[in-house]
Formats: C-alpha cells, sequence, structure tokens
C-alpha cells in the first residue's frame, strides 16, 4: 500500500469531515447541529485508525477506541438532554 | 501481498463512504433525512476503513474487529435516540415527507395494516 495512496483516501475522509462540520455551523435547529457533530465522531474515529496505519504507531488504535466510546455517551447525555432536559 | 491488496480496497471503499455520508448531511433538507444518510453511510464507511486496516495490518486485526463491532453497535442507537429526541422536542419535518407514523400512536394498528393504501393516499 503506497503511502500517497493512503495520505489522498486520509484527504478524502477529511472532505467529509469538513462537509459534517459546515452542517454543524449552519444547521437551523439544535438537532441539525447535533446531528453535524455526531457524523464528525464516527468519521474521526475510522481516521484515528488511519491514522495509525499511515504511521505504524499502535497507540492510535486505543485512543479511537476510547473516542468511540465517551462519544457514544456524550451523544446519548446530549439528546436526553434535547427530549426533556437533565 | 493480496491482503495488502484487499485491505487497501476495503479502506478506498471506507473512505468513499466517509465523504458520501458526509455529503448527505450537508444536502439533505431535514433532520430526520440528514439522521437516516448520515448514520448509514457513515457507519458502513468507518466498519469498512477499520475492517481494511486490520486485513491490511494482521496484528491489529483483534483490536480493529473490536472497534469495528463496537461502532456497528452503538452507532444506531444513537441515532435513534437523537430522532427520538428531536421529535419529541418538536422539530418540525420536512414539507415534502409523504407520511409521519408518530402522528397518531392510537392508529398505529390501522396505519400499519393499510400501509401503502396510506402512502397513495397522501401523495
Amino acid at each position: 500500500m503506497s503511502e500517497t495512496l493512503l495520505i489522498v483516501l486520509f484527504g478524502i475522509g477529511i472532505g467529509g469531515m469538513l462537509l459534517c462540520l459546515l452542517r454543524a455551523a449552519r444547521g437551523p435547529t439544535t438537532a441539525d447541529r447535533v446531528v453535524g457533530v455526531d457524523g464528525m465522531v464516527t468519521i474521526t474515529t475510522a481516521l484515528l485508525v488511519l491514522l495509525g496505519f499511515l504511521l505504524h504507531r499502535r497507540i492510535y488504535l486505543d485512543v479511537s477506541l476510547v473516542y468511540a466510546v465517551l462519544a457514544f455517551v456524550g451523544v446519548l447525555v446530549i439528546a436526553r438532554y434535547l427530549e426533556r432536559g437533565l | 501481498m493480496t491482503a495488502a491488496i484487499l485491505g487497501g480496497v476495503l479502506m478506498a471503499v471506507g473512505c468513499l463512504f466517509l465523504l458520501l455520508g458526509g455529503l448527505g448531511i450537508y444536502r439533505f433538507p431535514d433532520v430526520y433525512n440528514r439522521l437516516q444518510a448520515g448514520t448509514k453511510c457513515t457507519t458502513l464507511g468507518a466498519v469498512c476503513t477499520i475492517v481494511g486496516v486490520g486485513v491490511a495490518e494482521p496484528a491489529w486485526i483483534f483490536k480493529a474487529v473490536l472497534i469495528a463491532a463496537f461502532i456497528l453497535l452503538t452507532n444506531p442507537i444513537s441515532a435513534h435516540a437523537l430522532a427520538r429526541a428531536s421529535r419529541k422536542s418538536g422539530v418540525p419535518l420536512w414539507e415534502g415527507s409523504v407520511v409521519d407514523m408518530a402522528e397518531a400512536p392510537e392508529a398505529g394498528e390501522a396505519v400499519n395494516a393499510a400501509d401503502t393504501d396510506g402512502v397513495e393516499e397522501q401523495r
């Protein structure tokens, strides 16, 4: 797997993340912004693993796993707050 | 060599689906449409990318499959919680939406029985 191709794939993922960030910045309601942030979280989890493969560092797998767990809990808390308050 | 090619193809498909998921989140007209496009596309893209990395680097396959299974389990849960929360907090539907199952909860059986008829009538 050539390194240039991996960097191009990483750039494609970053493009998807920028679109989610644009929706999180522009969204008319709060739920739109939370949807954008949720998409960004999932894309970040995948791109961290890809970055670890690109840099040959195994620690990025652990970082990605912890990030996925914390983001899941965060999104659930925000959804509960939108539904009936804390 | 074969494992590297297979992993590269999986990573390419996954990154393409990540981009398409972001495009869906940006372009769709409604919170519920955005949730549908974003959740399905980014879940498939993330799982494909992570499993592709695990295939290309066989020493990492256990943790990669663990992360992929976690994403596959928890992403629909958070999307469902978000959809229910935005429905209950009164976010309106897009004006082009055809059917709204949550509008009449007491007529749930009738709506389910006459599913296609209801859709045709409202069109």
